[in-house]
């Protein structure tokens, strides 16, 4: 089998519009929550979402290629691209004609599906721009990926709702460790900013009227995000030899079926997605020192995920630092495990790993080491980076710490 | 209870439940009509509909039962109808 490295992160975010921007904010714990600024998106039980503020798409998109994409392609491509830049890789013809770009999305091009729909049922419009389905296809940023990098291996792109991204990356991961493909980009994005989308979420009552805050007493929901994470994965013997910087190797991947419910969570599906990366990836349980946790700051979730920890690690589980970046960079559904990904391996790159921030006070029914507010350096031989999607889809990514010159 | 509000509540509830209304006590918590969280916003949601109110998401929270969800709308309903009053005439 190859072993896998991840030598590029792209990233553009509520915290950050590249990945050292995300990292900085993640560093200090700084969230980017904030009022809801998406036009028409007024009128909601929840003013408060984690969108990519400031942001023109003409600073990154052609102007030629600008009309077909919708925002969360743009995300995906504009991520894709910083995380191909950073891996420093020239792409050799091996590397194009099998290149692999596996993305996850889960609603695809919302804004886009929004606006058009409006004009149809709203104000009496009786055509569609024909743009439309090159824009809302949840495929979209795997394809725009392929094409700007001239990539022709597997294309294809994953929707598991809030898990989207870490089975994608996991599929891509376990494409490169069996020579499947030579390279591969993966990751996801997500710009869910839409009224209709937005009126769903709010009847589903997860939301958060005020902030995210994972694993706390007073927690009251999820807070939705946006934008797009991507990363560079490469055989770790031929990244080594080229004196590539190597985040971290991704070691293991784990997926399960809750199979019971479609929306409560079960805590045996988390934990099988768990055991199963590390059982995929041939880890010792006790020498995993970090879980980026799914951590939405929902009621069900959040006790859940620390009932499967506990069942997975045993007594191990009060040595592993846990932290939910979701109440940084929100809840980017397609996205979220990409980000989530991004910020396991920068904070084993950098060996400081990234708080909860919102954090008050850890809920009794919780027995995890939460990291509060403060970023805490440590060092870590492998993470865990968890996804668990509504409909009981779960997954599971494994992380190793990577000796190198660089790092 | 209100027996208006009480007696369409319980008919909402069979009617999600896909049973008959004596299956649905009017005393009985949503624990025990074996309801889960998915059943609780969709009858939420119902309800809204129903009675024509909004219902808060951290007040629907404490909601467990059909005494306290009729207790709520009728709270609602006093609240909606003392907001529509007409303002006093200005002299």
């Amino acid at each position: 089998m190859i072993r896998v490295a991840i030598t590029g992160v792209g990233v553009i975010s509520a915290i950050g519009k590249n990945a050292q921007e995300f990292w900085g904010s993640l560093q200090q714990g700084r969230s980017g929550i904030r009022p809801i600024q998406a036009p028409g998106c007024s009128g909601l039980r929840f003013p408060n979402g984690a969108e990519v503020t400031d942001y023109n798409s003409a600073d990154y998109i052609d102007e030629k290629q600008a009309p077909i994409m919708d925002r969360f392609a743009e995300f995906a491509i504009i991520a894709a691209r910083e995380a191909v830049r950073d891996s420093a890789l020239e792409f050799t013809p091996e590397m194009k004609a099998g290149g692999a770009v596996i993305t996850g999305a889960c609603v695809g091009g919302q804004t886009s599906e929004d606006r058009q729909f409006e004009g149809l049922y709203r104000h009496g419009r009786n055509r569609c721009h024909p743009l439309t389905i090159p824009r809302i296809m949840a495929n979209a940023g795997a394809s725009l990926i392929s094409m700007e990098m001239g990539l022709t291996g597997a294309g294809f792109t994953l929707s598991t709702a809030c898990a989207s991204a870490a089975h994608a990356i996991g599929l891509a991961y376990w494409l490169v460790r069996s020579g499947g493909a030579p390279i591969a980009i993966s990751g996801g994005s997500e710009a869910p900013f839409s009224l209709g989308l937005l009126k769903a979420w709010e009847a589903m009552r997860v939301v958060s009227p005020t902030t995210c805050r994972p694993f706390c007493r007073d927690r009251n929901g999820m807070i939705l995000g946006e934008g797009g994470a991507m990363m560079v994965l490469e055989p770790l013997e031929a990244a080594q030899a080229r004196g590539a910087k190597i985040y971290a190797e991704l070691c293991g991947f784990g997926m399960s079926s809750d199979a019971s419910h479609i929306t409560h969570p079960s805590t045996e599906g988390p934990s099988l997605a768990m055991q199963r990366a590390l059982a995929d990836g041939g880890i010792e349980p006790t020498l995993v020192g970090y879980i980026n946790a799914h951590g939405t700051g929902t009621d069900v979730n959040d006790p859940t995920e620390a009932a499967a920890i506990r069942q997975v690690f045993g007594a191990h589980a009060d040595q592993i630092a846990v932290s939910s970046t979701k109440s940084m960079h929100g809840h980017a559904l397609g996205a979220a495990a990409a980000m989530e990904a991004a910020a396991t391996v920068l904070g084993m790159h950098h060996r400081v790993l990234p708080p909860t921030a919102n954090f008050t006070e850890i809920d009794p029914a919780i027995q995890l080491d939460v990291i509060a507010n403060q970023a805490r350096p440590a060092q870590v031989e492998y993470a865990l980076s968890n996804s668990f999607a509504f409909g009981g889809l779960n997954a599971t990514l494994a992380f190793r710490r990577v000796l190198t010159p660089c790092n | 209870m209100n027996p208006d509000i009480a007696e369409r509540t319980q008919k909402i509830i069979a009617k999600h439940l896909r049973v008959p209304i004596e299956k649905v006590p009017l005393d009985a918590t949503f624990e025990q009509l074996g309801m889960d969280s998915l059943d609780s916003v969709n009858l939420l949601f119902e309800i809204e509909d129903e009675f024509d109110i909004s219902i808060d998401d951290q007040e629907a929270k404490s909601i467990a039962s059909i005494p306290q969800m009729v207790e709520g709308i009728e709270v609602l309903l006093a609240r909606k109808a003392g907001s529509a009053e007409p303002a006093p005439p200005s002299a």
